[in-house]
């Protein structure tokens, strides 16, 4: 049974935390103390020391800067243009992590993905993405996702068929590869590429556990169907220019019949005619935007 | 005349566990449940489908740290704190030998440390049963080893071995010093201890032979903490092999015995009159 003396500290106790915790929101409020520098500073720079200090908790420090990593690319990608780092810091997150942890599969090949991903989708540096790769392949270079990763990163991202086919070719080697990895090595150095080896491709990475992984490729498939899209419109608006002194227009085509409404994206946001040169592309407002370079076919 | 050998150090071992329960070491239990259930909820969220990876790190880590709590904070007053309150006198003249009574010290605070890690072992897989029973298979594929993963006993098993050491390194230390001196210098050895395989090849990093063979002298003699660290290979699924689990374990085993013996015998020559 509490004594009344007790109760009374309990209750001092509680009146004196209570006012802390307001005078902290009063403060906030008055004084924000948000620091945009704060974010870009990583701390300590060289992995291999901090491996060092962290003396046995390396695995759990790693798990602390991948957790930094996706917040940091979170963050980024949702502030879009008005970003303060533009991701200046995943390359270096992403290395501490691996370095910490060299068994992170999964940071690996999130950088592999995202660091290659041009701007504001990524930072556009596929030079960082090999490099994380080929730090993975010196820990576990019997794992052919890696080479399978670096071969698409030159692939799709660097336009290099050649030396994407000769890595297709290595992840081809490796022990328990898909089969599917040898022909399309072939094929790419006879063909350099079209949409449809794109097209398969993602679908493999597509088929990956990774939520995010899945969920990347599933988009990067989308804006390949409305590149499909797209070459069929602009066929339909070369085989049906509009009538003299009329601009180009969709409800030009509408109204005549060519097309049943005006045409949208695969999420639904229309599709935008310059009625000059009558070339179609996605809207900047469509999830899809901005829209991959695509790779060009070999002569 | 064995029996009552074994008696005596079961008496002081049972009276240490005794005491550390009254000094509400198992609370430390209760935070670690906290911090592995608000953490399982929280991470899930921050994490980008790594949860159970970092939920086993984080367990891990937590046993380990708070393992280490317990056996420095508690082991530099096995001794010392029987020579402060004077009830050193009352125990040594009874039927207890010096040896019995730091094998029994010894032994009460590694039955604590036992109890500790087997409950939080215990707990840890709880929450992994918890998470694995939540996600879908397709995601679990993705797992690189089981989420309920019986390997993980193998890093359970270091890490008590480790504190086993850590333990005989701060009971060491209790025997001739301060408190505050035996918690500095055990600190000190268990990061010497996880340095300690750089000193190995250090021949390659200076030129002088002398310099290098001490090094080599240093990593034998200080204990090799290191070796005791399989988390990140068992949380990603490597194999560690037995061979490597048992030259491990008799490798902190015989340097706990080593321990041991020269702690019984700085306590012996110590005089108390």
């Amino acid at each position: 049974m509490m004594r009344r003396n007790d109760l009374g500290i309990a209750v001092m106790a509680s009146i004196a935390l209570a006012a802390a915790i307001s005078i902290q929101i009063v403060r906030d409020r008055w004084y924000p103390r948000d620091d945009p520098q704060k974010e870009a500073i990583l701390y300590v720079t060289s992995g291999g020391a901090l491996q060092r200090l962290a003396l046995s908790f390396d695995a759990i420090l790693a798990d602390v800067y991948w957790i930094r990593a996706i917040q940091h690319y979170g963050g980024d990608r949702l502030s879009g243009p008005k970003a303060q780092t533009k991701y200046q810091l995943l390359f270096p997150l992403l290395d501490m992590t691996t370095t910490l942890d060299p068994y992170f599969n999964i940071a690996y090949r999130f950088g592999a993905i995202f660091l290659s991903e041009a701007y504001p989708g990524g930072p556009g540096r596929p030079d960082q993405s090999v490099a994380l790769l080929r730090k993975a392949i010196a820990v576990m270079p019997q794992k052919w996702q890696y080479y399978h990763d670096v071969g698409f990163v030159y692939y799709w991202r660097l336009r290099d068929y050649k030396t994407a086919a000769l890595w297709f070719q290595r992840a081809a080697e490796q022990p328990n590869a898909p089969n599917w990895l040898a022909p399309l090595a072939a094929s790419m150095l006879v063909h350099g590429n079209d949409r449809a080896a794109a097209r398969f491709l993602w679908q493999q990475i597509a088929k990956s556990e990774e939520v995010w992984l899945r969920r990347n490729a599933e988009r990067s498939l989308l804006q390949l169907r409305a590149l499909d899209q797209i070459d069929q419109l602009e066929t339909v608006v070369q085989k049906y220019p509009p009538p003299k002194g009329e601009p180009l227009s969709w409800n030009s085509l509408v109204k005549r019949r060519v097309l049943p409404g005006q045409p949208v994206d695969p999420v639904g946001t229309p599709y935008i005619l310059d009625p000059v040169t009558g070339r179609v592309r996605v809207s900047e407002q469509s999830a899809l935007h901005p829209m991959p370079e695509e790779p060009r076919r070999l002569q | 005349m064995r029996r009552k050998l074994v008696r005596a150090v079961r008496v002081v071992a049972v009276n240490v566990f005794r005491e550390s329960v009254r000094d509400r070491v198992p609370y430390n239990l209760v935070l670690f449940a906290v911090l592995l259930i608000g953490s399982s909820y929280l991470i899930g969220q921050l994490t980008a489908g790594q949860d159970v990876k970092i939920i086993k790190d984080l367990g891990l880590a937590a046993t380990s740290v708070f393992g280490l709590f317990i056996a420095i904070f508690i082991g530099i007053g096995l001794v010392s704190k029987e020579v402060d309150r004077r009830s050193i006198y009352a125990l040594l003249s009874k039927p207890v030998s010096r040896a019995q009574f730091i094998t029994g010290k010894y032994a009460g605070l590694v039955l604590t440390l036992a109890v500790n890690v087997s409950v939080m072992a215990i707990a840890l897989y709880v929450i992994l049963a918890y998470m694995v029973w939540t996600q879908p298979p397709t995601i679990r594929a993705g797992w690189d080893a089981p989420g309920i993963d019986p390997a993980l006993l193998k890093a359970i098993v270091l890490i008590f071995i480790e504190l086993m050491l850590v333990t005989a390194i701060a009971l060491f230390f209790s025997t001739f010093s301060s408190p505050i001196v035996a918690a500095a210098m055990t600190f000190g050895l268990y990061i010497a201890g996880h340095f300690n395989s750089d000193l190995k090849n250090f021949e390659h990093v200076v030129s002088s032979k002398a310099a290098a063979r001490l090094a080599r002298g240093a990593y034998h003699i200080l204990p090799d903490l290191s070796a005791f660290d399989v988390k990140t290979e068992v949380v990603h699924g490597l194999p560690v092999t037995m061979g490597y689990m048992g030259s491990t374990a008799l490798y902190g085993l015989a340097y706990v015995a080593a321990l041991l013996l020269v702690s019984t015998l700085i306590f012996s020559r110590r005089d108390f009159k």
